[in-house]
């Protein structure tokens, strides 16, 4: 069970290339679901031109690692690997790759899908993009803030 | 000591993303922020975490902590 956090580009195929071949779980795996996450250059109307991922070091890592022993109670996949980015993105990069091995289907597919939901969740991570307009927003919602009646 | 960090927008808002302190009597996250943003009303969208875990704000604190806000989170 890996989770990986790169601040530079990364390419999925090779992770999960690199990976399994490090598995010693030849001839025991017989499904490995994939999900990978990609920047895209548009959201919500706009043009988008580049985006900066800002994480919580080492909250990041505990809550994936909760998540994925989380999955292991649920499923019984035998290995997993979670890559996100961080810092400086530009569209059509990989944001984000999860990826299970399991002896059968639906473990692979559930628990994938399982890990995805709630690393979108709980994962610490903040999406700072930047239009072809050059305006910066968060991606998140505003924050509700107020001046305390004194 | 507890460190109070702050991240993302949250941070921009604030103007600063880090704040250390001494405490000399029991507080919980929520009051740990009004004694150190008395201007500001904790929000209500804010989450907030000790020790890289997520806590409600009712939650204790206690020296040698970290704790954090921060807005919802965006990754994926």
């Amino acid at each position: 069970m890996t989770v990986k956090i790169c601040d530079a580009a990364f390419d999925p195929f090779v992770e999960i290339q690199n990976f399994q071949h490090e598995l010693a779980l030849s001839g025991k795996f017989g499904a490995t679901s994939i999900f990978i996450g990609t920047m895209r250059d548009f959201n919500e109307g706009d043009n988008v031109q580049a985006m900066t991922l800002e994480h919580y070091d080492g909250m990041t890592q505990k809550q994936l690692t909760k998540i994925i022993a989380a999955a292991k109670t649920q499923w019984q996949i035998l290995d997993s690997l979670i890559v996100h980015r961080v810092g400086e993105i530009l569209p059509n990069e990989p944001i984000v790759l999860v990826s299970v091995w399991s002896a059968h289907r639906s473990e692979a597919f559930e628990a994938c899908r399982y890990l995805m939901e709630e690393l979108k969740a709980n994962a610490p991570f903040w999406k700072l993009e930047t239009l072809t307009t050059n305006e910066k927003r968060w991606v998140s919602k505003p924050i509700n803030h107020e001046l305390s009646v004194l | 000591m507890i460190t109070l960090r702050y991240f993302a927008g949250l941070r921009e808002l604030l103007g600063h993303s880090m704040v250390q302190l001494d405490i000399f009597e029991p507080h919980t996250v929520s009051s740990v922020w009004k004694l150190v943003n008395p201007d500001f009303k904790l929000p209500e969208n804010v989450l907030t975490a000790v020790n890289m875990d997520y806590v409600l704000p009712s939650h204790v604190v206690k020296n040698g902590d970290e704790v954090a806000f921060f807005p919802p989170v965006t990754g994926g």
